[in-house]
């Protein structure tokens, strides 16, 4: 009895989170008239022609790229300065420390709008406005706290005597880092790397405020379906729904880390 | 753990320190020195000292998107919080159908705010979309464009749809690390469901509610991009929430000095409120 109210409660809650996304999906097979002529709860003319529009156009389909680069470049630096620092916050003791891991943590509460103008004149003078690593480099911002954050949990969790026993077996630093450590928290990483994507990907006001024509996101893009002539319904779901697609290949990837990495280690 | 004191720990910190030290304080300072002065074009400027922060706390713009962003982050929270929990409950536990639900719960949170903000601007909409179309059929004017209590529910029902899976998948993860014993002595003690959930389950929560609840309050308060796709703010002033108020005045008019004043009051709410609440954590904690 129980359980069977358990599975309708969530079946409940799934349908309220699919039905929003099913009505883009359906709009997105439309043609404009149809969309706005009719309210029909699946397509009468079922067309490809959204989504033709968007594969054939440089300019559509390269916000796709554009994006995919700057979220991937900002998955590397992230992890790749997160990595040691985590480290060092989970190993030693040092002058600062705490100070340093709560100050990294205030910057995730940092309501981008604040730093849209200062980001757009920094980046600008120093002649990386309109680039993928402008983008990449803002959403670090953000990133590069949570990373280390949880990181550092994962790290905890392995005992400081496998550090040990592989340096009396004679293995430095690096290679001690690289061959042992990293892969013992693999999982970690792999959720590292998961929210990095999420918080990365989801963003648009840096993203948009940073680039103009060369590294314009997806997002950005997205606006243009408004024109004159009102709003190209159509073209915009069809958009909209490819740019759900990579989140949902991301969180199939991860799925069996998820629950794992949502408990962030400590706090 | 034992941690081992070295200062040469601060080698491995140092390329974080310099990313975000780059990426933060020279933004900061740059807010800071404009919020002091009185900018003309980029060669004239004057120093006026703390008039701006006067000028800002008693500007009823700011105070008003102020008030409706307390509104809003807490409506947020109240609602959200729960429903979360009753989610993670309702999850199963292991097998194909709960990594089946997890993909689907984490959805919402992968689509770019942007299109979440499309997402709901065509949904609700009573012409095109499904849900403004039903509840118009049912007999109830809805409109989110032109009534600001629609446009309201309209906000806090997208804000739901959208992050109510966060919290749903921290207490899920919460939830998965209570020993199976913890359960078997409820049983035997013939524990109810609400004691098992209220003595149980809901203490060994606290950790994620504590990371859920900061993280769904930073994200509400700093929201720009769904509102602004979807209401654009209005009607009226309605939905403009602090965020937006701040891009309108530093980007739209360029108002350089009260908008870094602005966005500075701005960033000590959040840290103060943060701050707080972190406090208030800790000493219940010692108090026990």
């Amino acid at each position: 009895m129980i359980n069977k109210r358990k599975t309708l409660g969530m079946t409940a809650y799934i349908l309220f989170l699919l039905v929003p996304i099913y009505w883009l999906l359906n709009m997105s097979f439309k043609h404009n008239d149809e969309i706005l002529g009719s309210l029909t709860l699946w397509p009468n003319n079922f067309t490809f022609d959204n989504y033709i529009v968007i594969f054939t156009d440089p300019s559509w389909y390269m916000g796709y790229v554009n994006s995919m680069i700057y979220v991937s470049m900002n998955m590397v630096i992230t992890l790749v300065v997160a990595l040691p620092a985590a480290y060092a916050f989970s190993r030693y003791r040092f002058v600062g420390d705490k100070h340093l891991f709560f100050w990294l943590l205030t910057n995730r509460m940092a309501p981008p709008a604040v730093f849209l103008l200062p980001f757009f004149q920094l980046y600008s003078s120093v002649g990386l406005f309109d680039t993928h690593i402008a983008v990449a480099l803002a959403h670090c911002l953000f990133t590069v706290p949570l990373a280390v954050w949880i990181l550092e949990g994962f790290m905890s969790g392995v005992p400081r005597e496998v550090d040990e026993t592989a340096y009396i077996d004679g293995y430095g630093f690096g290679r001690f880092f690289v061959r042992i450590f990293l892969p013992m928290i693999r999982s970690g990483i792999g959720t590292t790397a998961f929210f990095c994507f999420m918080f990365s990907w989801v963003e648009l006001l840096l993203a948009k405020t940073l680039t103009s024509v060369e590294a314009k996101p997806i997002s950005a893009i997205m606006t243009r379906t408004i024109g004159a002539a009102g709003i190209d319904w159509g073209l915009l779901s069809a958009a909209g729904i490819l740019t759900i697609i990579p989140g949902i290949l991301v969180v199939w990837f991860v799925r069996n880390h998820v629950a794992k990495g949502f408990a962030l280690g400590r706090v | 753990m034992n941690k081992v004191p070295n200062n040469k720990a601060w080698f491995l910190v140092l390329p974080v320190f310099l990313l975000v030290a780059f990426s933060a304080i020279i933004p900061i300072m740059t807010v800071v020195n404009y919020s002091v002065q009185d900018i003309f074009d980029q060669n004239t400027s004057y120093f006026v000292g703390a008039e701006w922060y006067r000028e800002m706390l008693r500007s009823p713009r700011l105070l008003d998107s102020l008030m409706r962003q307390f509104t809003y982050s807490f409506s947020v929270l109240v609602i959200e919080v729960p429903l979360g929990i009753a989610v993670a409950l309702m999850m199963p536990a292991k097998g194909r159908m709960a990594s089946l639900c997890l993909i689907l719960v984490a959805i919402p949170l992968l689509i770019p705010w942007n299109v979440v903000g499309t997402i709901w601007q065509t949904f609700s909409r009573a012409d095109i979309g499904l849900f403004g179309w039903l509840v118009n059929s049912v007999g109830i004017d809805y409109n989110y464009a032109s009534n600001p209590g629609d446009a309201w529910f309209t906000v806090l029902l997208m804000d739901v749809w959208h992050w109510t899976s966060l919290i749903a998948l921290l207490c899920y993860s919460g939830l998965r690390a209570i020993p199976e014993a913890f359960y078997q002595a409820a049983r035997i003690d013939r524990a109810s469901k609400w004691a098992v959930f209220r003595y149980i389950q809901l203490p060994r929560l606290k950790n994620v509610l504590v990371i859920g609840v900061l993280l769904r309050f930073m994200d509400s308060f700093m929201i720009y991009t769904e509102p602004f796709v979807l209401t654009g703010g209005g009607p009226g002033n309605s939905t403009t929430f602090l965020s937006q108020a701040l891009t309108k005045m530093a980007i739209g008019q360029f108002d350089l000095g009260p908008a870094a004043a602005f966005s500075l009051i701005y960033y000590l709410i959040v840290l103060l409120v943060c701050y707080l609440f972190f406090t208030i954590i800790n000493q219940q904690d010692n108090a026990k």
